[in-house]
Formats: C-alpha cells, structure tokens, sequence
C-alpha cells in the first residue's frame, strides 16, 4: 500500500468498528424489544389523526435558491482551502507574490458580485 | 518521539486498537455525562430539580434511559424507503464517531495525527446532513420531510462561514510559522498556541465569534433548532424513529455538540495547553466550559424565524467571514 495512506488507517478502522457497533446496537434491540405491530403503530405520525394525503407530494421547495447559491460558496471554499495553506509559501515565491493577496480580492469580489445580484433578484425574500 | 497513542505501544495493530477503543469509550461516557449535563443544566437555569433518582445527583439517569430504550419496539411505518429508513440511523451515527477520533487530547496523545485533520473533520460533519436528508425522506412523514428540508438548508448555509471562520486561522498558523508548519494539523495549531504563550481567540476575535454562532447552528440547537422546533414539527427528521433508532441520532447530536466545541477548543483556547493540570484534563476542561455556554445558550434564548436564520447567515455571517479572511491575510502579508 502506499505509505502515504498510512495514516488514514486507523480512521477507515474506526469507521468500520462503528458501523459494526452501531448494527449490533439494532440487533440487540431487535432481540430484546418487543415485536407487536399494530395497524395504528404502522401509519405515519400526524399528531394522532389519520394522515391526509400523501407526503411525497410536489412542493414549493424555496430553498432550491440556497442550494444553488450554497454550490457556488462551497466552490469558493475549495478554492480557498489550497490558498490559506500555501499563502505564506506563494509570499515567499517572487513569481506568485504579486498576486498572492490581489488574486483573492478579485475572486472574492467576483463572489460577492454573484451574491449581490441573488438577493436583489430576491432569494433571500421567504414570505 | 511518540507522536501518537499508536506508536506508544511496541505492536501498531495493538496501538490503533487500544487507541480506538480509548475514543469511542471516552466519546460515549462524555455524552452520557453531557446529557446529564444538559438536563441538570436546564433544570437549574428553570429552577428545577433535573433528574435525582437513579445514581447520586441523577447521574445515572442516562444509562436507565439507555437501558429502557433499548428494550423498547423498533417500529417500522408502513409506506417508509425502507434502504434509506434503516440505513439513515447507522449513516448519521458513524461520522460524527470517526470525527471524533481525530483530535488532539494532549500533547502527544491523539489516535493518529493527520495533515488534514480539520478538513477531514469537517468532511465527516456535512456527511451526517445526507444521513438527515435520508432520514426526513426516507420517513414518509410530512413533519419528518419539512424538518429535514430545514436541517438540510441551515446546515448547509452555515457550513459556509464555518469553515470560512477557521481557515482565518489555518492561514494565521502558517503565516506565524515555518516552512513546515500546517494549520489544517490540529496537533500543531494548539502546540503554536502553547509556545506562543496566548490563545488565537485573542487574535482572532471575529472567527471565534462566527464559528461558535456557526457552530451552534450545525449542531441544530436553540436557537437554532427549526429543523426540530417540537412546537410546530413534532421532532423533526426523526419523528418516525423510535428505540435505540433514535437513540442513534440522539447520540449523534450530542456528540456533534461535543465535536464542535472540541474544534473551538483546539482553534481558539489552545487545546491541551495549560499550567499545572495534565494537558488532557485542561482539553476537556475548556471543551466543558464551551458545552455549558452552549447549553446556556439553549435555555435562555427563544428560536428564530427561518427567513431571519438564514438571511442572517448570507448576509451577515458569510460576508463578515470573508472580510475576516482578508484582513488576515493582509495583515500576513504586511507582518
């Protein structure tokens, strides 16, 4: 394998240890609770009276909007991650020094433009 | 030099078992002793008694209540995605354990040390939302599906200055130190606190600030608990969850609540730096202290309405981020 995966070992480990606790945690409920359902137990929860409709209807979904925006501030954040890490190296390097600082602001301003023009369009409007 | 509990022992298959064993044992008693907390906490701020029963101050109270959920029917609804039902328990509970897993408790003392360690914790975190999501849909449940579409927006939206806040302080670790320093190393981020001499909420008041309120808004607690706002969804994307189904989620937002704090911890309070006490104990310490706020927090002030929550964060929390970035980067570029 190779070794500069070793590290992550013990965290793909523990992963599949509490997969396996988490199974037998069910499993022992499984064995240890009862087993009566009944025809009320079984229908979907609304607050004791029969359900109305089915819940898997269409619905206005207003937060769509965030989800998109959300995409483009994750990107963002991609982006930012390698720059935080390597900034003091790219300041110590004279061909990325000039634009170490200044590339940033424009991205970011890029950003924040993208930002600006949703809300006036009105997707931070929930009425 | 042992840089790990792994290397501690002379076997590393017998080092990453005992050093397993050792998290997910302390992780467990911590939320145990952490819901105790809460309702004790709680009852105080209400001038209650909280639980006294079961073990002295009521501090067994959770274990019975483990025990009892334990022996109670796993009911399964009709109409449920059954694949997505049984497996959103499982897939909410296994991240925030492997988060977990991945902290400095001392100075030399941590399960393994990764280069990546704030990413990866990060990473397990927005995995526990599609665990959320599989849950409110799986559930065929309207309460179950609204709340899950609220935690799936808030969390979202809050992950954003989240992350933004800490790499403020990732980019100020590097900039203070040497060419090999790391800032995403959660080990080298509080030994910098340490020879420092000061912790970087000193330094970095405006991260700390929108990290604690991101933060609060990740674990989904008051006042920011829409996705579970009792008053109007019931319980949220776990409403259809009964026995130790639920008991799954409810393990993993306490131990979010406690993953949190413990990055608040390693980023901003110096981790297990301190005088006189084992660096261990001082790590727990600052990371209780960060609970109880949270805690306070809880039950002092009312929920906010949606469209406040999250214009809040795009408008306030996210830009202030960014220009909290820049000004250290500048500020890094000018030192």
């Amino acid at each position: 394998m190779d070794p500069n995966y070793a590290p992550y070992v013990p965290v793909v480990i523990v992963t599949i240890l509490v997969v396996g606790l988490a199974a037998v945690i069910l499993l022992l409920n499984r064995m240890l609770g009862p087993r009566r359902p009944t025809n009320i137990k079984s229908i979907a929860f609304e607050s004791g009276a029969d359900p109305v409709s089915k819940p898997r209807h269409r619905m206005s979904v207003k937060f769509y909007m965030t989800a998109i925006l959300f995409l483009v501030f994750d990107l963002e954040v991609v982006f930012i991650y390698p720059w935080a890490s390597r900034y003091r190296a790219w300041l110590a390097d004279d061909a990325f020094a000039p634009v170490a600082f200044g590339g940033m602001i424009l991205f970011v301003f890029i950003v924040t433009l993208g930002l600006l023009y949703e809300w006036k369009r009105g997707a931070m409007d929930w009425e | 030099m042992p840089d790990t509990v792994v290397n501690l022992v002379d076997s590393p298959a017998l080092g990453v078992l005992i050093g397993i064993a050792g998290v997910m044992a302390a992780l467990t008693v911590n939320v145990l002793f952490l819901v105790w907390l809460e309702r004790k906490v709680s009852a105080w701020i209400q001038r209650r008694m909280g639980p006294t029963e079961v073990g002295p101050f009521g501090m067994l109270q959770t274990i019975a209540d483990m025990l009892k959920l334990i022996s109670k029917q796993l009911i399964t609804p009709r109409h449920v995605d059954k694949p997505l039902y049984h497996i959103a328990p499982v897939f909410v509970f296994v991240p925030v354990v492997a988060a977990a897993s991945l902290f400095p408790f001392d100075e030399h003392v941590s399960l393994q040390n990764l280069d990546i360690g704030l990413v990866l914790v990060f990473a397990f975190g927005g995995l526990g939302i599609v665990g959320i999501f599989m849950a409110g849909w799986g559930s065929n449940n309207k309460y179950a599906l609204l709340g899950a579409m609220r935690a799936v927006a808030q969390n979202i939206s809050y992950e954003i200055p989240l992350i933004l806040s800490t790499l403020s302080v990732v980019l100020m670790v590097n900039a203070m130190g040497d060419a090999n320093t790391n800032g995403m190393n959660l080990a080298q981020v509080a030994s910098m606190q340490h020879d420092k001499g000061f912790w970087f909420v000193l330094v970095q008041p405006v991260a700390a600030v929108i990290y604690f309120i991101a933060a609060l808004a990740e674990t989904n607690r008051a006042p920011f608990d829409i996705p579970e706002a009792e008053s109007e969804l019931v319980a949220g994307f776990h409403t259809e969850y009964s026995g130790m189904r639920f008991a799954l989620f409810f393990f993993a937002e306490y131990s979010n609540m406690f993953i949190v704090a413990m990055v608040a911890t390693v980023l901003f309070f110096g981790g297990w730096s301190g005088p006189l006490l084992p660096g261990a104990m001082w790590f727990f310490l600052k990371t209780y202290a960060i609970v109880f706020v949270m805690i306070w927090i809880r039950w002092t002030f009312p929920r906010l309405r949606f469209d406040q929550l999250m214009s809040f964060c795009w408008l306030v929390l996210i830009p202030l981020s960014i220009l909290n970035l820049l000004v250290t980067a500048f500020i890094a570029r000018a030192v």
